[in-house]
């Protein structure tokens, strides 16, 4: 009864996603006002029916009705409450489900913050998230139905992956998606301003906030895979390059490149094609990360179960999403002019940089991840790229562009201004180089040449942030929310390059035989081997290790590294044991029992990497800060204010009092 | 035209749905991998013979005419399920199947072929694994199809069905001389 | 979807089996090989996270538990042991596995396209820079809160 409910709710909600489609678009732009009015309340019962559909496969999981084939294949009796929950995502079809409801979340979201803005221009906005929910419930029903019936049921199911059996990985695609999805919504408000056949200065203020929480859930989203796979997967790796990693990494990149054009666009006017082709290329991505992973084409750990059929499915509705926004594109961005200027070294150039350097950075990862095909497309011998080819080639735009951002930041609108600070710019760059080299050859005595470089463009970019925010405060002056989340955010960026450039150049590791009894060195930490004993779990059971560690002769952790072989699905788990001394990350995994007593172990002490996580968080706190600045919540009354009489192609001034205290 | 480079994007997008299209086509065969020894003289071997304890068999010995080399373990699920393909191929059609069992043990070997059949004109047996590794196998079961010159001519990796029998490998035979040149 | 010829079924086994071996990889591969040479030893490292584990999915044979990936390892083991350059053992598995054995492409188009683009891209931008900064003069549209920055900095 229940998954024949939750079928309904879909088709109830694909009809209505039809409605909200047809009344978004074909109302602004046949001026039926009865229609534009209608978009509102289709959202909100698409919205309902998705909610229901969802509740009603979360209920068959917890219940564990068997007799629904999804369930069958991805719950088992044993599994614990918390895991059926996180079953619900953890393969094709629930997943798919879960996006929907995502991008279902954000449309209702947008028609409520929205309600300020013109009413067709919201109303065509509202009708291309109508389309894109469409097309994805369209393709669930057809391939990828979740409540297919089993019969006879299953007596119990096959359990979900243990691997999938985690916090941080059964939070991971909700958050990923939620960021993949939230950039539909600068998708949509560009497709709507190219629909409207005019885009102002105000619809770069109006975007901004949606597009920069989206990317801050998906900058959580791709740190909470990573994290996982350092601590699961046992070899002590943050990112593998790995394809379907890629395909999370670009729309970030692209998003990255889109928040601060969009910056410039609100701004001064300028850069607006640059903005909307980024708004379109960001969900592009996000599109072309979904289709990576479930067509069957990506060899991957992270693949669903593929089907060249739902393959071919996407690749049509890329086709008519994307080929219809790009075709918008050509036949509107022409028409954007805007005489505005800039001086050499203003902001605008330095973000001009930054757009380019970083779309060229997302070039380089799709080349990468796409090589295998377009070799293959072309008649050529198949080919594969992984981790070294990234690790020669990503850091080409990436060191020129972290090379930029410390001095772009003081960099003013317009006119630059920089030769003003000029000498503050060289002393925060000696100081940043002095220090970089004493934590080289201070602390490790040896480095990568990129090593120092990488330190001091870290301590560059901190010291640089913090430079004007610490001057406002001296002047009395507030901090508009703005600039808290912006410097947040860059500060950030700093940890981020400080923890890659460690771990990459300091990271120390040994795999070796040892059975209890003996004690292992590694740098100035030494570890004995105390016991094994055998542990058992919900639905697994295992041994578990027994290890003290010392630092310079100093006990400093205890650590409990396990193997588990999970029953039903046969599958055999690492959980390492990990702890923190001064900022490493000493990594302790169990491998195999290779007899007389002895086990394979792997050690690794890996400095700093825990600031590759929590920078992650850290941009994602200041983007979502930044968002709540005043300035967007004043943006919507301005709105209201007629901004639909400008003339295409116009630069709108703004022209009512701009909110206190926000500049940058 | 200036306003010619704004399509751009679109065609390249065009482009790039192109070569998804061209992957999502061509998925079903990627797991058969195009072997890069198709076209190459078969690497040579010298191993063990299964079936006469002591005796070394060697693949020069086969040239002159066609036949298969077959990969298999009793281990392999996959091999369980080609082998009732492989007795009828080696009743019903004269090019020998030569059995190399990979990382195996000769008991288990054995009784596996008493117990299903032994379709293989002769058996290796490689227990380190250099051999697979010499002609690029990846995983059981995998079958090449050597010509009578002792070049490779296809590779399945995969169990082999007469489908695919019909479809690869009895057109490569046909058309290849059936005495060395 | 609906094929049910005997290939389409044996196609399955085999994904269901590779699946299961590269799922069942998910547990890393711990390589205690040892060598006296530290020249060797690092070049063993590095060759053995450049070649892909072919069982696996996107794993490098250093890292991957199967039987096949352990095998490759030997080869590489007696390679460098007997003294092979990084190149000829690269071309050692190339001329067995094909290309797709590398994680680092060998083909010249993959590293000189992004040279080519970062080339392209900086030339662009200095030219619309050029042309952006001979406008500043007759241009006089306010910045966005820029009168309140300069009464801010008096």
């Amino acid at each position: 009864m229940v998954p024949e409910l939750g079928h309904f709710a879909l088709i109830l909600a694909l009809l209505l996603a039809a409605l909200q489609t047809f009344f978004g678009i074909a109302g602004p732009a046949l001026g039926k006002d009865r229609w534009v009015a209608a978009v509102a309340p289709a959202v909100a019962g698409q919205f309902v029916m998705i909610c229901v559909a969802l509740a009603c496969l979360v209920t068959a999981f917890v219940t564990l009705d068997f007799s629904v084939l999804y369930v069958a294949q991805n719950a088992n009796s044993a599994l614990p409450l918390m895991y059926r929950v996180a079953a619900v995502w953890g393969a094709h079809e629930g997943s798919l489900l879960l996006w929907i409801f995502l991008l279902s979340s954000w449309t209702i979201a947008v028609a409520i913050g929205s309600r300020r803005l013109p009413p067709r221009y919201a109303a065509r906005v509202l009708g291309v998230l109508g389309f894109i929910t469409f097309a994805f419930l369209l393709f669930s029903l057809a391939t990828s139905n979740p409540f297919m019936r089993l019969m006879p049921a299953a007596a119990d199911g096959r359990d979900l992956n243990p691997l999938l059996q985690d916090p941080a990985l059964a939070i991971h695609p909700p958050m990923l998606y939620t960021g993949y999805v939230g950039f539909a919504v600068a998708f949509a408000f560009a497709c709507a301003a190219m629909l409207e056949g005019k885009m102002d200065q105000v619809w770069a203020r109006w975007t901004r906030p949606w597009t920069t929480v989206a990317w801050g859930f998906l900058s959580i989203g791709i740190a909470l895979g990573s994290w996982w796979a350092y601590y699961e997967l046992g070899w002590g790796g943050y990112w593998f390059w790995d394809p379907v990693e890629n395909a999370s990494f670009m729309p970030w990149l692209a998003g990255t490149a889109l928040i601060h054009s969009l910056a410039v666009t609100d701004k001064r006017g300028l850069f607006k094609s640059w903005t909307l082709l980024l708004a379109i290329l960001a969900f592009s991505l996000s599109l072309l990360g979904t289709f990576l992973v479930r067509s069957g084409v990506t060899v991957s750990v992270h693949s669903f179960a593929a089907d060249p059929g739902r393959g071919m499915f996407l690749l049509v509705f890329l086709l008519i999403i994307i080929g219809g926004a790009l075709s918008l594109y050509a036949w509107r961005a022409p028409m954007l002019k805007s005489p505005a200027g800039f001086d050499v070294l203003s902001r605008e150039s330095f973000l001009l940089f930054n757009n380019i350097l970083l779309v060229i950075a997302t070039a380089i990862v799709f080349g990468g991840t796409l090589a295998p095909f377009i070799a293959e497309a072309i008649g050529s011998e198949t080919l594969s790229v992984g981790t070294p080819y990234f690790n020669i080639m990503f850091p080409l735009p990436i060191i020129p562009l972290l090379a930029l951002v410390p001095i772009g930041i003081h960099a003013g609108w317009k006119k630059g201004r920089l030769s003003e600070q000029k000498g503050r710019l060289l002393v925060t760059l000696g100081i940043s180089a002095v220090l970089a080299l004493a934590f080289v050859f201070g602390v490790y005595g040896r480095g990568q040449v990129l090593t120092p470089v990488a330190y001091t463009l870290a301590i560059w970019i901190a010291i640089s942030s913090l430079i004007d925010p610490f001057d406002r405060i001296r002047r009395g002056l507030s901090l508009s929310r703005s600039i808290i989340g912006m410097t947040l955010a860059h500060i950030a960026l700093a940890m981020l390059v400080m923890g890659v450039a460690s771990v990459e150049s300091y990271t120390q590791e040994r795999d070796i035989a040892a059975g209890p009894g003996d004690t292992i060195t590694l740098g100035n930490y030494a570890f004995r081997f105390d016991k094994v004993e055998s542990v058992e779990g919900p639905n697994y059971e295992g041994v578990r290790g027994y290890f003290t560690v010392t630092h310079e002769g100093r006990k400093i952790l205890d650590l409990h590294p396990e193997k588990r072989l999970y029953w039903v699905q046969r599958q055999t788990l690492t959980e390492a044991g990990i702890g923190s001394h001064w900022g490493s990350n000493i990594f302790l995994a169990l491998g195999d029992d290779v007899g007389g007593g002895k086990w394979s172990v792997r050690l690794q002490i890996r400095p700093l990497v825990n600031y590759v996580w929590i920078s992650a968080f850290l941009m994602a706190l200041g983007g979502g800060i930044a968002a709540s600045d005043k300035r967007y919540r004043n943006a919507k009354e301005r709105a209201a204010e007629g901004v639909s009489g400008t003339a295409p192609g116009a630069v709108a001034s703004v022209s009512a009092a701009p909110a206190r205290g926000s500049a940058g | 035209m200036k306003s010619l480079r704004f399509a751009l994007p679109l065609a390249g997008f065009l482009l790039i749905a192109l070569v998804l299209y061209i992957g999502v086509k061509n998925s079903p065969d990627r797991q058969n991998l195009r072997s890069v020894l198709i076209g190459r003289p078969a690497p040579e071997w010298t191993l063990p013979d299964l079936m006469n304890p002591g005796a070394m068999l060697t693949n020069a010995s086969f040239k002159g005419k066609p036949y298969i080399l077959n990969v298999w373990a009793t281990w392999c699920a996959a091999c369980r399920y080609e082998h009732q393909t492989l007795m009828d191929l080696s009743r019903n059609q004269e090019v020998p199947i030569i059995g190399l069992n990979w990382k195996d043990e000769d008991n288990l070997a054995h009784e596996w072929l008493e117990r299903l059949g032994n379709p293989y004109a002769a058996i290796a047996v490689d227990k380190k694994g250099r051999v697979p590794i010499d002609y690029g196998v990846t995983a059981a079961p995998e079958s090449f199809l050597v010509d009578a010159n002792g070049i490779v001519q296809y590779r399945l990796a995969g169990p082999m069905t007469h489908s695919i029998w019909k479809r690869e490998f009895a057109p490569r035979i046909a058309g290849k001389s059936v005495v060395a040149e | 979807m609906t094929r049910t010829s005997s290939r389409w079924r044996a196609l399955q086994w085999l994904a269901a089996l590779i699946a299961a071996l590269a799922v069942a990889s998910a547990a890393f591969a711990i390589d205690t090989t040892r060598f006296e040479d530290p020249e060797k030893q690092a070049q063993y490292q590095r060759m053995t996270h450049e070649l892909r584990c072919m069982q696996c999915l996107n794993t490098s044979i250093a890292d991957s538990q199967v039987d096949l990936a352990a095998d490759l390892r030997n080869e590489v083991r007696d390679l460098v042991e007997a003294g092979k350059t990084d190149e000829e053992i690269r071309q050692f598995m190339v001329d067995r596995y094909g290309e797709f054995i590398l994680f680092r492409p060998r083909s010249p188009w993959l590293y000189v396209t992004p040279v080519i683009f970062l080339i392209i891209g900086v030339l662009v931008a200095v030219r619309i820079i050029r042309q952006r900064s001979k406008l500043v003069a007759e241009d006089d549209s306010p910045v966005d809160d820029i009168a309140e920055e300069s009464a801010e900095r008096k």
